[in-house]
Order: C-alpha cells, then sequence, then structure tokens
C-alpha cells in the first residue's frame, strides 16, 4: 500500500459514520437553522425564500420565553443534582457487590432503558395522580390527597427515574478504573471509612461525575415525552414548546427559533460547566 | 514477648485453609521476609497482620496490645502495597503528608517530616509532581516515604518490588534495607522472590499451602532446608534418592554405586532419604577422579560462572563452576564430580515426615 492510500485510509473507514451524521443531523440542523430565519404568515404559513429576524426578536423579547427558559434549566439542574446524589452512591455500592447480585442490580439500574418513555411516562401518571398509589398511601396514614401530577414535582421525580443510568454509567466506569488498594493505604494511614470516601474515592471519579451530570443535564433539557405527559397542557418546558408551535400553531419557524436557542444555551451552559469542573481534575487525573 | 507475636493465626475463606495455625514472633527492629510461591498464604498473613482480613483464629499481638480484631485505620501501620497505591489525585508531597494529617499534625510541623520523609528517599525535587509524572521506581519510593513518614510500630512490605525492572529491583533491594536499618522500624516483608528475601531479611519464613514450614536465619534456610521443597525453592539443589544403610557417629547413605558419609543425624537405617547438593558445592575435577564420573551433557554461560548439566550413573547433576578463567569444559567430555563431605544435608524422601526433622 503506497503512502498516499494510506493516508486515505482512515478517512474511508470513518466515511460510513460520516455520511450518517451528515444526512441525519448536519443537513437537519442546517435546514432547521434557516427555516428559523423564514417570514411566517398566519394566513399563508412559511414563505421561503424571504428572511427575517422577526422570531428571534419575539423570543428575546417576550417574558413569556423567559419563564419556559429558565423552567427548563432548573428542572434540569435540579434533575442533574438529584442524579450525583443518588447515583454516585449507587455505583459505589453496585461496584462493592459481588456477582451474581452486581449483575442483577446493574440490569435494574439500567431497566428504565429498556422500556419505552412513554409507557415509564403514563406509569408514573399512574402512581402520582390523584387517585395513584402515592396519594393512596399518603391517604392511609390521614395526608394529602397531594397535587403532584402535572407540576414541576413529577417532571423531577420521572426525568430523575430515566436519567438515573447515564449518571450510573459513568461514574461506574471511573469507580473500575480505580485502584482496590488506594482505599486500605488511605486506612492504613489512619483516614476514617468516611474520610477515604471524601478524600479519596470522590476525587477520583469526579471526571465520572462530571461527564454523567453534563449528559442528564443535556438530556433533560431536551426532554420531551415527560414533560409534555407529566407536566400537562399548562406547564411547558422548551422541548414541548417547540412541539406546540410545529403542531398547534404551525409557526414553524418559531418553532424552529425555539430549537436553536434551546440547543446554543444547552451548548454554553454545558461547555461553561465542563471547562470550570474539568480543569480542576485534569491535571492530577489526566 | 517479642514485639510482634502471631500465635495460631488461621485464615479460612469459606472451607478452604488459606493460612493455617501461624506461629511468628518478630522482634523489634527486626526484617522478616515471608517468602514462598503465590497461593501460599503469605499475602493473606500480611493482610491480617494490617487489619485487611479478618482472622478465622488466632490472636496477633503488637507490643503487647491484642490488635487482633482492631480495625485498620487504628493500627497506624506502614504499608506498601504491591501496586503502590498512591493517591493519583495528589502530589508528591500531599500523598506523603496525608497519614500525618490524619493524625492532626500541624501543618508546620508536618511540612518538615515530609520533607523529611522525601529527603530519605532522594525525592525531595520531585514533591511538587503527581504520582503519573514519575516512573515506578520513584513511585515506589514514593510509597515507602508516606509508610515511613508516619513512624509506624511495624512496616508491612506486600512484594514491595515485583512491579520493578530487574536492575531497579537490585538497586532497591539494598536501599530498601539501608533505609530499613537507618529508621529502624521492625518491618516484615512478602515476596516470592528466594533471592529478594535472602539478601535483605534478618529471617525468613519459608511458606508452603498455608503454612510456615521453616522460620529461620537466610543463611540457614539455604544451607539446612527442612524440606524437599525449601531446598529446591531457595536456590537449586541436585537431589539424590538413597537409602540409610548405618547409623552411627555418621549416617551411611546408599545411592544406587555410591556410598556417602553424612554428619544429619535422626534417620532410621533403610530409610528412604534424599541426598541434597548444591550445584555450587558441586565441583569437576579430572576424569577418573571425585566420587562420581559422568558426561558433559550441556553447558549454560552464565557470566561469572559456567552452569554445566552432568550425565552420571546416578542422574543428571547440575555443577556451578566459577568463570575463573580456566577453559571451560566442552558438552560430551568426560569429567568427575567431587563435594566436601559437610556440604551435604540428608532430608526425608517422603514429605509427610518433613516436620519431625531437626533443623
Amino acid at each position: 500500500m503506497n503512502a498516499h492510500a494510506r493516508k486515505s485510509t482512515p478517512w474511508w473507514l470513518s466515511a460510513p459514520a460520516l455520511v450518517l451524521f451528515t444526512v441525519l443531523l448536519l443537513v437537519p440542523l442546517g435546514l432547521t437553522a434557516v427555516l428559523s430565519f423564514n417570514v411566517y404568515d398566519p394566513a399563508l404559513g412559511v414563505k421561503s425564500g424571504e428572511f427575517t429576524l422577526e422570531h428571534y426578536i419575539h423570543l428575546f423579547t417576550d417574558s413569556y420565553y423567559y419563564g419556559i427558559f429558565w423552567r427548563t434549566f432548573w428542572i434540569s439542574a435540579l434533575v442533574a443534582l438529584i442524579c450525583v446524589l443518588i447515583g454516585t452512591p449507587e455505583a459505589y455500592v453496585l461496584s462493592r457487590m459481588r456477582n451474581p447480585w452486581r449483575s442483577i442490580l446493574l440490569l435494574v439500574v439500567l431497566a428504565p432503558l429498556l422500556v419505552s418513555v412513554v409507557v415509564r411516562a403514563f406509569g408514573w401518571s399512574m402512581l402520582l395522580g390523584p387517585e395513584g398509589l402515592v396519594n393512596g398511601l399518603l391517604g392511609v396514614f390521614g395526608l394529602g390527597p397531594v397535587k403532584i401530577l402535572y407540576t414541576e414535582t413529577a417532571i423531577v421525580i420521572a426525568l430523575v427515574h430515566v436519567m438515573l443510568p447515564f449518571m450510573v454509567i459513568p461514574v461506574w466506569t471511573s469507580l473500575q478504573k480505580l485502584d482496590t488498594g488506594v482505599e486500605n493505604a488511605a486506612l492504613s494511614l489512619g483516614a476514617t471509612p468516611f474520610t477515604t470516601l471524601r478524600r479519596i474515592v470522590l476525587p477520583q471519579v469526579m471526571p465520572g461525575i462530571l461527564s454523567g451530570s453534563l449528559i442528564v443535564f443535556g438530556l433533560a433539557a431536551s426532554s420531551f415525552a415527560i414533560p409534555g405527559l407529566l407536566g400537562g397542557r399548562r406547564l411547558k418546558m422548551v422541548a414541548t414548546v417547540v412541539y406546540d408551535e410545529y403542531l398547534h400553531e404551525l409557526n414553524w419557524p418559531l418553532g424552529a427559533a425555539v430549537a436553536l436557542v434551546l440547543l446554543v444555551a444547552n451548548l454554553a451552559v454545558m461547555l461553561s460547566y465542563n471547562r470550570l469542573v474539568e480543569g480542576r481534575y485534569k491535571k492530577s487525573l489526566g | 514477648m517479642s514485639f510482634l507475636q502471631l500465635t495460631g493465626v488461621t485464615k479460612y475463606y469459606g472451607t478452604t485453609c488459606a493460612v493455617s495455625a501461624m506461629n511468628l514472633s518478630v522482634e523489634k527492629g527486626e526484617f522478616v521476609s515471608l517468602l514462598g510461591p503465590s497461593g501460599c498464604g503469605k499475602t493473606t498473613t500480611l493482610q491480617m497482620v494490617a487489619g485487611f482480613e479478618a482472622v478465622s483464629s488466632g490472636r496477633i499481638e503488637l507490643d503487647g496490645q491484642d490488635i487482633t480484631t482492631a480495625k485498620a485505620n487504628t493500627r497506624g501501620l506502614g504499608i506498601v502495597f504491591q501496586t503502590y497505591a498512591l493517591f493519583p489525585h495528589m502530589t508528591v508531597a500531599d500523598n506523603v503528608s496525608f497519614g500525618l494529617e490524619m493524625r492532626k499534625m500541624p501543618k508546620a510541623e508536618r511540612q518538615e517530616r515530609v520533607a523529611q520523609a522525601l529527603a530519605l528517599v532522594h525525592l525531595e525535587v520531585h514533591a511538587k509532581k503527581y504520582p503519573r509524572e514519575l516512573s515506578g521506581g520513584q513511585r515506589q519510593r514514593v510509597a515507602l516515604a508516606r509508610a515511613l513518614v508516619i513512624e509506624p510500630p511495624v512496616l508491612l512490605l506486600d512484594e514491595p518490588l515485583s512491579n520493578l525492572d530487574a536492575k531497579l529491583r537490585e538497586e532497591m533491594q539494598f536501599e530498601l534495607r539501608q533505609i530499613q536499618r537507618k529508621v529502624g522500624t521492625t518491618t516484615i516483608m512478602v515476596t516470592h522472590d528466594q533471592s529478594e528475601a535472602m539478601s535483605i531479611s534478618d529471617r525468613v519464613v519459608v511458606m508452603e499451602g498455608g503454612r510456615a514450614t521453616q522460620i529461620d536465619h537466610p543463611h540457614r534456610v539455604y544451607e539446612h532446608p527442612r524440606t524437599r521443597f525449601i531446598s529446591t525453592f531457595v536456590g537449586k539443589a541436585n537431589l539424590l534418592e538413597g537409602r540409610v544403610v548405618s547409623v552411627g557417629s555418621r549416617t551411611r547413605v546408599e545411592i544406587g554405586p555410591l556410598a556417602v558419609d553424612v554428619d544429619d543425624a535422626g534417620f532410621r537405617p533403610g530409610a528412604a532419604v534424599l541426598l541434597s547438593v548444591r550445584p555450587e558445592k558441586a565441583q569437576l575435577v579430572a576424569a577418573g577422579s571425585g566420587r562420581l564420573q559422568g558426561v558433559v551433557g550441556e553447558r549454560f554461560f552464565l557470566g561469572s560462572q559456567w552452569l554445566y548439566r552432568v550425565g552420571t550413573p546416578v542422574g543428571d547433576l547440575m555443577v556451578l563452576s566459577p568463570n575463573d578463567g580456566r577453559d571451560a569444559l566442552d558438552e560430551g567430555q568426560a569429567a568427575g564430580i567431587d563435594w566436601p563431605d559437610h556440604c551435604t544435608r540428608l532430608l526425608p524422601a517422603d514429605e509427610a515426615t518433613a516436620e519431625g526433622v531437626p533443623a
């Protein structure tokens, strides 16, 4: 094989993935971007060929959208935080278990991914509804009924349930890389088990917690089915607004503009968070 | 009362016995090695002393106090792990400082002690580096400094040199011993490398199948192995099967056509025995003289020595000759083999009776 052919081999090998990536992601994204600048006429629909900044101006001046973006981000941040708080100890306990329990419980953690998101959302709405199991249980103790369904609480609970595997897996992976002797070393130097966790184990799994929380935040911020089904018609998140603009208002350009703003905002939040946290651990953990 | 005392220490994993009724007393300042092949229970013994494995039965006492069930983080022992187990997210200085921090030592004093410990292992210039920026030998030194800085009553070394290459390992052996002499810490080292155990220990505990089969000074372990296993595991040995024909002031043994007198007593006439001759104790002499006649089958050049495999009527014998400037023998050349009487050892042929052999 000559030098030229050898140089082009990596390109050929990655060509299928590149084609897929271009056709399925870059092209639709480009079309959406173009669409968001198109003029919209309520009577005639989208006017291709005529361009305007009207939709973006509308978005950035109407406090209605601020509220929805703000809600989307605090819900996502809260979901990411809860996932860190639940997922990290969960991954640690899992990594300490022996087979077959470890495999069985890992499967339980991954189980939400095996069930359709719509089915899961309906499941939660049955549990959390006014006549649901949760309120029934509260009734036994003389409490409630509490309104959970169609509130932010319902969305957060369901999102945490769905997102937990995305938190557990990265943390689990970084725990696997941990030298088991390191914990014993800390103990032998007089550290308590809690200090060992806090000072030795936790800093070493930080990269896993970081990537897990980024994945969870990103997925939660763009989630659609759960806020759509558990938030009801009035409690909107950005993705449900996009859906409404497209399918109910038929204002595709405005929907496209909202979607792009979400994408950019999401990217900005994730990149700055990544830079903030990763910088601290890059030097020591590589 | 010795400083560290193991009495009947036993470890079961389920029904398998990993360590069986281990007795060991270590004096203050002593360097003791646990030597044996993998799976002999040496690491388990160390883990029990460290407090990472529960003792099934028996007692461990340190300086008169029973520590059998004490938690690992209250024993205060210094441990160097096989993988070093350095904290990868901390600098070298922070790694060494950790144990002092746990002891709530004031910062100024801590820094001084860390500097001293790093000076002891010649790592002052690397204090600000992270473990992954260091070589294997340097990491090893960090691990040693981290274990020593807390001034532990006992230092436990778990195969400390097994991850280093041969040349570095030899250097570190001597350095380890030097440092241990300097600070005078009682040390227990686990190793599977017999030359490592012999060169740096005051005493060697040879372990075999969960039992300590011989606890002796390195020289005695080598010269007076108690079992067939030890004689071949610690150094090389030619083992010749024979039978005791008479006992008197000396024991006479017949090995095929060869009859030898040895000093070792305690055998009955007619007992099946093994005569052990270390390769370096045997000499090649002119053909026709010596105890045995043979033909050089193979020869290996080892630099400072020649190793010959000589075919004789009683079997193949290994003979080590110093490379002292004389011409080496060729393969196929006839030669005689001789050895001084006092350099042979008699072992029972049957391993099961090994317990009763006088050391």
